[in-house]
């Protein structure tokens, strides 16, 4: 078959957090290309900083994320509320082309055959025929199948996706899991945050358990053990405020991001004023 | 009927001046305040109107009633009150609407303190009111220039100021056009208030720009037809405004904020999107 793909994304003794509190404390591993990763863990565990790590929304206060084969923008993140307001008028079809950003960028027209795309994308989650609706007319179910629809026409090598199951029925999950693994067949790298242990034993190959610390990182039926996830429980809980101040470091490889051109090439933009990191 | 609509145009060379005010400022300050409004802006809009008075007052204390002075010093007033704003927002726990309204309300303070000074009365009325009835061919041309420009920008700034409305952590994350997007807006706000306080006014030069908006809003679905009622609603209450102040002999600026408020409330009581509407009982609906 083919050689051992080399490492798509590489973390090396990453720490992320919000006000110097540590949410994902010195994680390191490599996530091959291709790979299907079930992110897991308890409320609280880093999981969707340590998406937004990888997103380049968060800088690392310690460590460093580096995906060298990854050109820039070929990233596509789906946080797990985003910012999108309900109340703009415009159309669902409008936003689904969004997508294709990268190819038509800020001036370029949509052709034929990308009308055509954004319409199968559409077809593809199951929304064929809400074209000219308005995005506040959708149910919550249907607004994400929306938003993996825009995921579609992103045609990213890597995905990251932020609890996309919290509060859809099952009927969508199905759909939405069928389009995670059909991303996977295709050769694509995705992180996906789970909740739903029993999908995660199902269609996740491979699983990270988090718990502010990394508790356990390989094939699926190695981490969800329940030793495992009771450890994972354990470590969750306590959350200091005066905690003392962290020393542990790797002997090399813990420069800080910044000094590091290739972690990023997205993220130094502004932020607008409803979008507050700290939570 | 006729006499009595068009003639105030056709015989008074001021009545034609204003009415090219009107249209320039519909056509440019308008979509700018459409975007204000989707983008929940319109009460900094306002703020920022403000904002523009000192330095206006200081061009004028500088070099008196000099067009170039004021417009310049309303600009470089309120790109320092958007940008100071901005800092304090990404930078301290309070919030753009809080750093805004801090940076407003002495910004106002210091306009009125500069142009009571050395100003008489009458002068602080121009600032405050605008003087559309007596827009001098520069006054028209800067209102003209700046529409066109302003329009333009919209056109380039078109899709990722759609976007960063919309949905900006996708923008953030596929482009760098966030920051593009929002500085560049808030420059059109700028620029526009100025063109509209030399009409208007600084205290009304928001009217002009947010009430046919979200009177456009009440009806249109989607956001070209928006734009276009926007406009619309703008220049026939520029129209009706000026018609009105000269067989009543009432200030021009407020007569057309006023029409413009009256169209609001029309909308607010007839629209889709209005109070009455989704009130009545719906006799028929539909099967899916």
């Amino acid at each position: 078959m083919h050689p051992v793909p080399p490492p798509l994304i590489r973390i090396e003794n990453l720490t992320l957090g919000y006000d110097r509190h540590p949410a994902v404390h010195h994680l390191n591993g490599d996530i091959p290309a291709g790979a299907l990763v079930a992110v897991i863990g308890p409320n609280g565990a880093g999981k969707s900083t340590l998406l937004k790590g990888l997103a380049g929304e968060l800088r690392p206060i310690g460590g460093r994320i580096l995906m060298p084969t990854l050109p820039p923008g070929a990233l596509a993140y789906l946080p797990q509320r985003g910012e999108i307001d309900h109340s703009f008028p415009v159309s669902v079809f409008d936003v689904v082309a969004m997508g294709l950003w990268r190819e038509v960028g800020a001036f370029g027209g949509l052709s034929r055959a990308q009308r055509q795309r954004v319409r199968d994308a559409l077809a593809a989650v199951g929304l064929s025929g809400f074209e000219s609706r308005p995005i506040g007319s959708l149910s919550g179910g249907q607004l994400q199948r929306a938003r993996f629809a825009r995921l579609i026409l992103q045609d990213a090598p890597l995905i990251l996706l932020d609890e996309p199951f919290a509060a859809i029925d099952s009927r969508t999950v199905d759909d939405l899991v069928q389009l995670i693994l059909d991303w996977h067949r295709e050769g694509r790298t995705v992180l996906t945050v789970v909740h739903d242990l029993e999908q995660v034993r199902r269609h996740f190959p491979t699983s990270l358990l988090l718990s502010r610390e990394p508790v356990a990182f390989g094939p699926t039926a190695q981490v969800l053990t329940p030793k495992m996830l009771a450890r994972a429980r354990r470590l969750s809980e306590a959350f200091d405020e005066d905690a003392p101040e962290c020393h542990i470091e790797l002997p090399e490889g813990s420069a800080p991001a910044e000094s590091e051109p290739q972690v990023h090439q997205h993220g130094h933009g502004h932020e607008p004023p409803e979008h507050n990191h700290r939570h | 009927m006729i006499e009595f609509l068009v003639s105030p145009f056709t015989d008074f060379a001021f009545m034609r001046r204003a009415l090219a005010g009107c249209l320039a400022l519909a056509l440019g300050a308008t979509p700018v305040g459409v975007f204000l409004l989707l983008r929940r802006m319109s009460l900094m809009g306002d703020a920022m109107s403000h904002a523009i008075l000192p330095g206006a007052a200081l061009g004028y204390l500088a070099f008196g009633l000099s067009l170039g002075a004021m417009t310049v010093g309303g600009i470089v007033a309120g790109l320092v009150v958007v940008l100071a704003a901005g800092l304090v927002t990404r930078a301290s726990v309070l919030k753009e609407d809080a750093s805004l309204a801090a940076f407003y309300l002495l910004s106002l303070a210091a306009g009125v303190m500069i142009v009571s000074l050395r100003g008489r009365n009458l002068d602080l009325l121009h600032v405050l009111f605008g003087s559309v009835l007596a827009l001098d061919d520069g006054s028209l041309l800067l209102i003209a220039s700046i529409a066109t420009v302003t329009l333009f920008c919209l056109a380039l700034l078109f899709r990722p100021l759609v976007m960063e409305c919309f949905d900006p952590a996708f923008l953030r994350g596929v482009s760098r056009w966030s920051p593009v997007a929002h500085y560049g807006f808030l420059m059109l706000v700028v620029l526009n208030l100025v063109s509209g306080f030399h009409a208007l006014g600084t205290l009304m030069a928001v009217g002009i720009m947010i009430l046919p908006s979200a009177a456009a809003r009440l009806w249109a679905k989607g956001l070209p037809m928006l734009l276009a009622l926007a406009v619309l609603f703008a220049f026939a209450s520029g129209v009706t405004g000026l018609l009105l102040s000269f067989h009543a002999d009432v200030p021009a600026g407020p007569a057309i904020v006023l029409v413009c408020g009256v169209v609001y409330f029309i909308s607010l009581l007839a629209a889709p999107g209005g109070l009455l509407v989704g009130r009545l009982p719906v006799r028929h609906h539909l099967k899916s």
